[in-house]
């Protein structure tokens, strides 16, 4: 046994363990030193994990869109942060119309409806237009060069919005409907959050059944398992890869909506940028490709980035913990995808050929 | 796509591309991109940029139309379609002007209570007066019609007159539209070199007289006419070898006297431009090394960049934050030697890791260091957010480079340096080594390939050359702000070596001088840069997958797969006019 684990020692293997037993003892000593000066009661951890639920089900949101694009692609989709943003940002003005003209309050649920459609239309068109000039074209090209032309579409499509939406940020409206809070397990939550929390919920059970049940997300999980073979058994791939743009484009107008509803400040047009790359970290959390890991992971990073840097950083003495929190979430994408590249629910993609 | 084309009627070619040529030009005008530069006059004052970038829909419609008829019908069937097709092409553009005039400007009559322009902030009643000439709506629509028309045509024309007459007056428009862009470059080299005088005559502020723009067109014609540069090529092959040799040495020796002489005959703002150029081509020369020789696609190079950038900071300034009173040349290997460090061991966790997960590693480095840099937490080290201030400039015996011009000379010394590190490496074992490991990290390794060493030491040389960019630049700058070392960069960098060309080091140049030359010379465009930028990569990505120099190797895969590649085509491109690199 002992002989064995010689003959296959590498240092490489063996410095990564100590640095992820450091990291381990790191965090451990972090939590209890939170824990035991008890800084924060425990409704105020309750305030933060509902936050954190609810951040987390917009990352899970265009999570998804990521996932079923990776899964189908191998394709990093840079701009679908974008995407998200445009749904947003057009919808504002649907919103803030209704606002004005009184209808939101004579029909809230009605009028939010309106705004998943509109936003979920716009989202939808943009996913489906930007797959059809910039990525069918490049199908079979090198991996890097479908890149850099999703990177050129996140900044093409961000300055078309500035163009045609102008530079400045703009407010969603508060929803009478959606203030207040209600009691859960003792905790007083908002409102605005459960509803945006099992909103996102029913959002990704239905697309787990749509990818699972249906025959065109059977088609869908035979491309992602492998194109050619699809192709022959009589899939028609382009009509697979453009339902699948068009559902993350959805979701994303849908998530583009909860952001509204949950933090009403600041709609504009590089608002899909960070969102979109933490949306990837969340993919890469629960393993790209994977429906439930997007999702899973989605949540979970939302906790992660409202709850650790409190009890994890401070409990470790470094000051101004929540200016570091976007760097503690990339700390977790960056340790995850090397202790663990799988990701939580994903298949071992890094031992595959790249 | 040319090849479906093929069963498609004419009329549906032409009613098609007219309809995209028509949304073209409706999305510049609704993003507000033709009211703004209609500003800008390109020749005289009423020829304006504004109307070039309206006609930009039509024109495509036109050229396009007439590409694909071209074999199929006579010159005259094609020309008429693609007179059509710019007929088409301001279809939408009217709907456009409607919904103008009753959404914006006369919003009572449309029952609204107010204007589209609350949503649509370009809509504006400006627009609708360029796109009706300002003649009123109804005369001004019908010449919208024959303008999109006439376009269409000279689409159509640029394809289909016969040639010696077309690529005469393709290159002799082209010329004249490019000098009146760049004008405020052009002046900016004549004011060095000739003083105010040329200017006057050639320019009206920004504009180009329409007198020299005639010559200026007649020059690019006779020029493209006469096949002057295809004449000169074929006298130069005539002459006898040893002539041969001796004019490409003189070519050399005068490419290398520009190079130097380049910044006192550009003046101090385009110094500045060259001075950046310089600096990404020195930086894309090292990401060449990690991303085009080893394969490791790194998205956090920034890091690299920073690091070297704050170790200079740290070590030479004068405030506080100073740990060390080293001069910038003895703190410059120091800085190197940092980036290497760091270089390692970034690298050593992710050894393991391959393709788009080692991509989004990376950048959660990148992303992490600039986050921490910005932090109160590092402050006391690093100066937070504040930054580090008053780094002394580089001083060479008692002279201080303190300008633009003088500190291109430091870059330009860097990257010659860097380029011919990078061309020793890649002939060298351990180049070998890298494009093995890029081609099959397996089967490399079955060969005996150290793969660890093999991948740190891509790395770590990559992050020295970019650390050596960062003590470069935050001695020009004396100041260094946490905030400029994001993501854009390490995209800008990754974007300019796939441009130029993955693996090439003249691709390097060409893609930095693309990529970060343009945006600095088009500065007064600033609002539509990135925008540009965008649209540029796209488009560049789909026409030119495998960059504009590529790598041999690399430009035989990416073409393999096409029908009629000749060995021939695929045979390694010597790129002309490299310049001091080869």
């Amino acid at each position: 046994m002992l002989r064995r684990y010689f003959e296959r020692f590498s240092w490489v293997d063996f410095i990564l363990r100590l640095f992820q037993i450091f990291i381990i003892i790191a965090m451990l000593v972090g939590l209890i030193n939170t824990i035991s000066a008890g800084r924060y009661t425990s409704a105020q951890w309750a305030t933060l994990v509902f936050a954190g639920l609810a951040q987390g089900s917009i990352y899970a949101l265009i999570a998804l869109g990521y996932t079923l694009v990776y899964g189908i692609l191998r394709l990093i989709n840079f701009a679908h942060g974008e995407i998200y943003m445009f749904g947003a940002l057009t919808t504002v003005f649907l919103a803030n119309a209704q606002a004005r003209s009184g209808f939101l309050d004579e029909h809230p649920w009605l009028s939010i409806l309106s705004w998943f459609l509109l936003a979920g239309t716009v989202s939808t068109v943009v996913a489906v237009l930007l797959e059809r000039i910039a990525y069918r074209p490049l199908r079979g090209a090198p991996r890097l060069v479908p890149l850099i032309t999703a990177i050129g579409a996140s900044f093409a499509l961000q300055y078309t919005a500035r163009g045609l939406y102008g530079a400045e940020f703009r407010r969603y409206p508060e929803v009478a409907a959606l203030s207040g809070s209600v009691s859960i397990l003792g905790f007083d939550v908002p409102v605005v959050q459960v509803v945006v929390i099992v909103a996102a919920v029913i959002l990704m059970i239905g697309l787990n059944g749509f990818v699972e049940r249906t025959k065109i997300g059977t088609s869908m999980r035979a491309v992602s398992e492998d194109k050619e073979v699809a192709r022959l058994m009589g899939i028609n791939v382009d009509k697979v890869i453009v339902t699948t743009f068009a559902i993350g484009g959805l979701l994303a107008g849908a998530a583009g909506v909860f952001n509204g509803l949950f933090r009403p400040a600041g709609v504009f047009f590089f608002m899909g940028f960070f969102p979109g790359l933490k949306a990837f970290t969340a993919a890469v959390l629960g393993g790209i490709g994977s429906v439930p890991g997007a999702a899973i992971g989605g949540l979970l990073l939302g906790i992660i980035e409202s709850v650790f840097p409190n009890l994890i950083l401070e409990g470790l003495g470094i000051p101004s913990a929540n200016q570091l929190r976007d760097a503690f979430a990339f700390t977790m994408l960056v340790l995850i995808l090397i202790f663990r590249p799988q990701g939580i629910f994903g298949e071992k993609l890094a031992e595959k050929k790249a | 796509m040319i090849q479906n084309q093929l069963t498609e009627p004419t009329s549906r070619i032409m009613l098609k591309f007219g309809l995209i040529g028509s949304i073209v030009a409706v999305y510049v005008s609704a993003i507000g991109m033709v009211e703004v530069f209609s500003e800008r006059a390109l020749i005289g004052d009423s020829f304006s940029l504004g109307y070039v970038i309206l006609a930009a829909g039509p024109l495509g419609a036109g050229i396009f139309t007439a590409r694909v008829l071209r074999d199929r019908l006579s010159r005259r069937k094609a020309a008429g379609a693609s007179i059509g097709a710019g007929a088409a092409s301001s279809s939408l553009l009217l709907v456009l002007l409607a919904v103008i005039v009753l959404g914006v400007i006369r919003p009572e009559q449309a029952g609204a209570e107010v204007t589209l322009r609350v949503m649509f902030v370009n809509l504006t009643p400006g627009l609708a007066e360029l796109l009706t000439f300002g003649l009123g709506n109804a005369l001004g629509a019908l010449i919208l019609i024959l303008f999109c028309t006439l376009i269409g045509a000279a689409g159509g024309g640029a394809v289909l007159i016969r040639d010696p007459l077309r690529s005469g007056l393709v290159v002799g428009v082209m010329l004249t539209l490019l000098i009146g862009v760049f004008s405020e470059t052009v002046t900016q080299v004549l004011q060095q070199i000739s003083g105010r005088v040329i200017i006057n005559i050639v320019f009206v502020q920004k504009s180009l007289r329409p007198i020299p723009a005639i010559l200026v067109f007649a020059l690019g014609f006779s020029l493209a006419y006469f096949r002057v540069p295809r004449r000169t090529r074929t006298r130069f092959r005539q002459l006898p070898d040893n002539r041969q040799q001796r004019t490409k040495r003189g070519l050399f020796i005068a490419g290398l006297v520009l190079l130097l002489m380049l910044p006192w005959l550009t003046g101090l703002f385009l110094s500045q431009a060259l001075f950046l150029i310089g600096l990404y081509i020195l930086m894309g020369l090292g990401l060449n090394i990690v991303v085009g020789y080893a394969g490791l696609l790194d998205l956090g190079y920034v890091a690299f960049f920073a690091f070297g950038a704050y170790a200079m900071g740290i070590l030479t300034t004068t405030t506080e934050l100073g740990i060390t009173n080293l001069t910038f040349w003895t703190a410059l290997p120091i800085c190197v030697a940092a980036g290497v460090l760091w270089g390692l061991l970034l690298g050593f966790p992710v050894l393991r890791l391959r393709g788009d997960y080692l991509a989004i590693v990376t950048l959660g480095f990148g992303e992490i260091v600039r986050i921490l840099a910005t932090s109160d937490w590092l402050a006391p080290i690093e100066g937070g957010p504040q930054g580090i201030l008053k780094i002394p400039n580089p001083v060479i015996f008692g002279f201080t480079l303190n300008t633009p011009q003088t500190m291109y000379y430091l870059v330009l010394l860097g990257a010659v340096a860097a380029g011919f590190v990078t061309l020793r490496l890649r002939d060298a074992r351990l180049g070998r080594q890298w494009m093995s490991m890029r081609e099959d990290e397996d089967v490399s390794e079955a060969m005996g390939i150290n793969l660890v060493s093999t991948k740190l030491l891509a790395f770590a040389i990559g992050a020295g050359f970019s650390a050596l960019a960062g003590a470069i630049l935050a001695a020009r700058q004396s100041t260094i702000f946490p905030h400029s070392f994001n993501l854009i960069i390490s995209i800008n960098i990754l974007a300019g070596i796939i441009v130029g060309g993955l693996g090439s080091i003249p691709g390097v140049i060409v893609g930095m001088l693309i990529l970060v030359g343009l945006p600095e010379l088009l500065r007064e465009f600033t609002e539509y840069r990135f925008l540009m930028y965008g649209i540029l990569l796209i488009v560049v990505m789909l026409v030119k997958p495998e960059g504009f120099l590529p790598e041999a190797t690399r430009k035989r895969e990416l073409h393999s797969d096409e029908p009629g590649m000749t060995p021939a085509d695929a045979a390694p491109m010597e790129p002309a006019g490299a310049g001091g690199q080869d």
